[in-house]
């Protein structure tokens, strides 16, 4: 499929520091796209440059096969973006506030009404619309937000953060209209809560310290978080070689409290013929479970083992 | 660009400032009309022994325009949150993203102001206007001096717009416009001291341009200082704006 938006070695600097280094990743139609890490770490300077907010230092960002530097009228057009404060008009109605954001995205008039009703429809807010925004719950000019980032319909949907300072009602609702999205657009949510990656997106890109340190599908990363190694318990253990000799496992951890980590091949659970080895020799099993990794895992492995590897360059 | 302006003009309406100060303005200005056309009417006698009296147009007309550029007082209030209320609010990304230029968003906001400075002068020159009802006037002076009114208020509007754009606080805003307008209004009076910078004083004086139109004379050293001063806060505006999207 035709990528809708590509970026290229996009960097940005703020003076000294560079705070997104040669970014490159692909949005196609249809992607959810999962945009990952923790505070600071160039998700928000990323977006920014993606809406036409900031100018990179370097790179590209082509926009449908228009260049957002070159032609940034006709890119932003198939852009819809939601800051991560959305960037409401408190004093005006969610009727008027559509009908400028449709009037600056260059709806023709005679479209304008259609396009207003059909965001309130899909985005839940026709109830509210002869409300002014700045009585509305934090929920609902979230909402706002989002239908002013869809109602040009773009081909592109960005989001930082949408499901920030919702209640669990309204962050359930969010995320099934931000898949809801994904069919028709192609969406990249930025976030640091990581179930919510798993709950909506179809690939995943973690980025630390301004560069990619993780891009992969949902599916591809499923894989990964299946589980490779078991923990057991025992009241009475043997020698840690009686156990590595089970046929399936592969290597032998032993763990305080007579407890041993088993890793094997991926697929190839060993847990009945080590429950079996331990009942027939009385070993006394009194704990068996898989243990399965998580994104939190891998986030923090990515995240944390950067910086470990960076704090001894430094002491080098 | 029309989005922003009537946006912003919509936005001015929905708070009460904008009608308190068109309602106090006009009473201000009302009251000084009908002092001078009292006036007017109780030396009617002796103006007819004169030749070369003053017609209703100077005696009445002229001094209600000069009076109206009070208004310029009051402007640095209407510009101060064209730019840093959308900074505040973490709305201008809204503008940002949207298909629009760097130029685009400024001069829509122009645009919004200038048409409240449209209306003011308009109402200004109901005043005057209603003189037909009993006499007459002599139209053109009235519509040069509109025009000049109207000039004046655009060029202190760009420059409060730059300084909008300068800040989150539209406090700061106003302070910044407030001292830029009383420095271009006072220098006149430091200009009347006979020195060798007198001419260039002169020249710079905001109320000094305003003068010719009121006597009926559009020249284009008037119309040349009102339109740089406009355009060089607007590019300012521009430029500052375009920076902080490339800066750091």
């Amino acid at each position: 499929m035709p990528s809708l938006l590509s970026i290229e070695k996009l960097s940005r600097n703020y003076g000294n520091l560079c705070a997104v280094d040669s970014i490159t990743f692909e949005l196609a139609k249809g992607d959810i796209l999962g945009f990952l890490g923790p505070n600071g770490a160039g998700k928000t300077t990323t977006m920014d440059m993606l809406t036409g907010n900031l100018a990179p230092s370097a790179g590209r960002v082509t926009v449908n096969g228009i260049d957002l530097l070159d032609e940034p009228r006709d890119a932003k057009r198939h852009i819809g973006y939601l800051p991560e404060q959305p960037p409401v008009y408190r004093d005006l109605t969610v009727d008027e506030y559509l009908a400028f954001c449709a009037h600056l995205n260059g709806i023709i008039k005679q479209g304008r009404t259609k396009a207003i009703n059909t965001v309130k429809e899909r985005t839940g807010l026709t109830k509210v619309g002869h409300r002014l925004i700045g009585n509305l719950s934090k929920g609902f000019q979230q909402r706002a937000g989002i239908a002013q980032a869809i109602i040009h319909m773009p081909d592109i949907v960005i989001m930082d953060e949408p499901t920030i300072g919702l209640d669990p009602l309204q962050i359930r609702e969010i995320r099934l209209l931000i898949r809801e999205l994904g069919q028709t657009h192609g969406v990249i949510l930025s976030t640091h809560i990581l179930p919510e990656v798993q709950a909506t997106c179809s690939r995943v890109q973690i980025i630390h310290q301004g560069r990619l340190v993780f891009a992969d599908t949902i599916a591809g990363l499923e894989q990964r978080l299946c589980a490779d190694s078991l923990i057991l318990g025992l009241k009475k253990p043997p020698p840690k070689a009686f156990i590595s000799n089970i046929q399936g496992v592969q290597t032998v951890e032993a763990l305080p409290d007579s407890r041993f980590r088993l890793h094997f091949a991926v697929g190839h659970n060993p847990a009945e013929q080590v429950l079996n080895h331990a009942c027939e020799h009385g070993w006394g099993p009194y704990e068996c479970r898989l243990e399965q990794h998580t994104l939190e895992q891998i986030f923090i492995d990515l995240t944390c083992r950067d910086q470990a590897s960076q704090a001894t360059e430094e002491t080098d | 660009m029309w989005a922003i302006a009537l946006k912003d003009l919509r936005s001015l309406f929905l708070s009460p400032l904008a009608w308190v100060v068109l309602a106090v303005m006009q009473f201000i200005l009302a009251r000084g009309f009908i002092v001078r056309v009292g006036e007017f009417i109780d030396t009617a006698p002796f103006r007819a022994a004169r030749e070369n009296a003053w017609g209703v147009t100077d005696a009445v007309v002229v001094f209600t325009l000069g009076d109206a550029s009070l208004f310029l007082l009051i402007l640095p209030l209407m510009t101060m949150r064209l730019i840093s209320d959308e900074r505040r609010n973490r709305t201008l990304p809204l503008l940002k993203s949207a298909p629009l230029t760097m130029t685009q968003i400024v001069l829509g906001k122009f645009l919004g102001i200038s048409l409240f400075n449209l209306l003011i002068t308009l109402l200004v020159a109901l005043m005057p206007l209603s003189l037909l009802t009993g006499a007459t006037i002599d139209l053109g002076k009235l519509a040069t001096g509109i025009l000049g009114l109207f000039l004046m208020l655009e060029a202190i509007a760009a420059a409060g717009l730059y300084f909008s754009a300068l800040t989150a606080s539209p406090t700061l805003a106003a302070v910044g416009t407030y001292g830029l307008l009383l420095f271009l209004l006072l220098i006149q009076a430091a200009g009347s001291a006979d020195n060798e910078w007198k001419v260039l004083l002169d020249y710079l004086s905001l109320s000094g341009h305003f003068i010719p139109f009121l006597k009926g004379i559009i020249s284009s050293r008037d119309l040349g200082y009102y339109g740089l001063f406009t355009a060089t806060f607007l590019i300012l505006a521009v430029r500052h704006l375009d920076a902080e999207r490339l800066g750091g």
